[in-house]
């Protein structure tokens, strides 16, 4: 079963690479965009085919390491 | 006194660190991320560089691997620990410090001689130290401290800001703050104080012919102390 998980920045975070993505792309003409956080996207393949199990699973990850949670939360996509 | 200095893949600083602790009187040994067994040690030291090529967060990596558990025993034992540079940042991954290091304000990597002024005294690692300013060198792309509000608190109640980033006369302002840190911290202790995370470089600074000498006090000091 393969899950997605969403790291993001959270909100009072600086986030400088999002800051310049953000004025590139005003330098590009795109010159609507109020702001930009940049993040982190992952997909997990695991064995278990439980998906509220799978979910748990994935969910220690996030917490035990794939974020921190001082500066980002996580959000685990539902499989399909 | 023995000392270790923890290897991890990527690091670039443990032999100048391992030159340094044997310069002042250290009896130092290597070893290996993968070992599980810490030896005998007075000081256990998270060298700086780039542990698994920064993946993920910088240091995260690190703070899994095997003989980063006998480190936490030995830093929740009481034992001291001292992590630099990709140290602090491996620290703050364990949480034996608080807070995290971000990437630098102004997205740069910052190579230069810093000063740097003494928070606190009440520790092993700076009890009896004449100077309040050392110059240090500092080498990081992510050494940008930043904590949340109430770690902050915690933090100024318990006295554990170890350094901040100051001119050379101590002065500590924004404008001497090379990385956007918080409060212009450049290390930090955990609460007991037998853990300390900094980024600048002690032991680039201990030769008087290529550098200064701030980094001989520092080591020279913590030695007698730690007797």
């Amino acid at each position: 079963m393969k899950i997605s998980v969403i790291i993001t920045l959270k909100k009072d975070v600086l986030d400088p690479q999002g800051k310049v993505i953000h004025q590139t792309l005003d330098g590009m003409g795109f010159d609507d965009v109020n702001e930009v956080r940049q993040g982190k996207y992952f997909e997990i393949d695991t064995k278990e085919t439980d998906n509220n199990k799978a979910k748990a699973k994935v969910e220690e990850m996030c917490k035990k390491l794939l974020a921190n949670l001082v500066i980002e939360n996580y959000k685990i996509i539902d499989p399909k | 006194m023995k000392s270790s200095v923890i290897t991890f893949p990527g690091s670039n600083c443990d032999r100048d660190m391992d030159v340094a602790l044997k310069k002042f009187g250290f009896k130092n040994k290597m070893v290996w991320h993968a070992d599980t067994e810490l030896p005998k040690s007075d000081l256990v030291v998270l060298p700086g560089g780039f542990s698994y090529g920064d993946y993920l967060r910088c240091g995260s990596m690190a703070s899994k691997s095997k003989i980063m558990k006998s480190v936490i025993n030995f830093a929740n034992s009481g034992g001291i620990v001292m992590g630099i540079c990709n140290g602090f940042q491996i620290l703050v991954e364990t949480g034996l410090v608080p807070g995290v290091l971000l990437r630098n304000k102004y997205l740069e990597f910052i190579c230069k001689n810093v000063f740097v002024k003494i928070n606190d005294k009440k520790n092993k690692y700076f009890k009896n130290f004449d100077n309040e300013v050392l110059e240090f060198h500092i080498a990081h792309n992510e050494g940008n401290y930043f904590c949340t509000y109430d770690q902050l608190k915690e933090i100024e109640d318990n006295n554990q800001i170890a350094i901040n980033y100051c001119d050379e006369n101590g002065k500590i302002e924004d404008q001497f703050n090379p990385n956007g840190s918080i409060k212009n911290i450049a290390g930090i202790f955990n609460k007991e104080k037998n853990v300390l995370g900094m980024m600048p470089h002690p032991e680039r600074m201990i030769d008087p012919s290529l550098s200064g000498e701030d980094g001989s006090l520092f080591f020279k000091n913590l030695i007698n102390n730690l007797k």
